[in-house]
């Protein structure tokens, strides 16, 4: 596929997310449209001491790839863009962004949920959250194995 | 056929290695998982649900009756949770 490595980020540092809508969006020649989600670390009691994400070093680029190519098969995709944060992250911090370009904006809203409702459950991530009563892995949600369903044809 | 075999999140924790190099000649994912169950107590209670495990075989997902033929890198994990 025509997916540039750096559209595919995994990585330890923050990110800014102006900057890098700002680049993505300059980059393109025919969108009319561009759609970003950020997703921040909740903190769900108000006890979260910090987030630790790990992850599956070489699979979760592969798999995020696969995803973004599915996504360009489905939608009239001009480009996307996903960056996914692992290590230890603290309240608030964003956790990831993905950003999507189309000529109209259905097709990268769209591509935006298709792309989220893949990384939540198919992107080899695991969430643990440390709280001052302790450290328990965050478990998959119901919800979420659901929301693929809708994409199945 | 030797396979490296991998292991995330709370099976990681569980079994106490992130990796381990194992010789078999089980067919299946399956049988690989009954046969990981005997290497010690962690190990078992690692696998004791199966339902709460996914595998991926050379970093693609697949179904636990997945032949293991010609596979190098096995990965157990937790249900994804990113996003």
């Amino acid at each position: 596929m025509s997916t540039l490595p750096n559209r595919v980020r995994v990585q330890t540092e923050p990110f800014d997310l102006g900057a890098e809508a700002n680049a993505f969006a300059a980059s393109l020649s025919q969108a009319g449209a561009v759609v970003t989600f950020t997703g921040l670390v909740r903190d769900n009691g108000g006890h979260l001491l910090a987030m630790e994400i790990e992850h599956y070093p070489g699979m979760t680029e592969r798999a995020i790839a696969a995803m973004v190519a599915e996504a360009k098969a489905r939608f009239a995709l001009e480009d996307a863009l996903v960056i996914h944060r692992y290590g230890r992250l603290a309240a608030q911090e964003p956790i990831m962004m993905v950003a999507t370009a189309a000529r109209h904006r259905g097709d990268a809203f769209a591509a935006a949920e298709f792309l989220m409702d893949y990384l939540k459950s198919r992107a080899p991530f695991w969430k643990k959250e440390i709280s001052v009563s302790g450290a328990d892995w965050v478990a998959a949600r119901e919800a979420d194995e659901a929301a693929l369903e809708r994409w199945q044809e | 056929m030797r396979v490296t075999v991998l292991y995330f999140a709370w099976l990681r924790e569980r079994i106490g290695e992130p990796r381990e190099e194992v010789e078999t000649s089980v067919a299946t994912v399956a049988d690989l998982m009954a046969e990981l169950a005997t290497r010690s107590e962690g190990h078992a209670l690692a696998f004791a649900d199966r339902t709460s495990l996914r595998v991926a075989l050379d970093q693609e997902l697949a179904d636990f009756s997945a032949p293991l033929a010609g596979v190098r890198e096995v990965a157990f994990f937790p249900p994804m949770t990113g996003g």
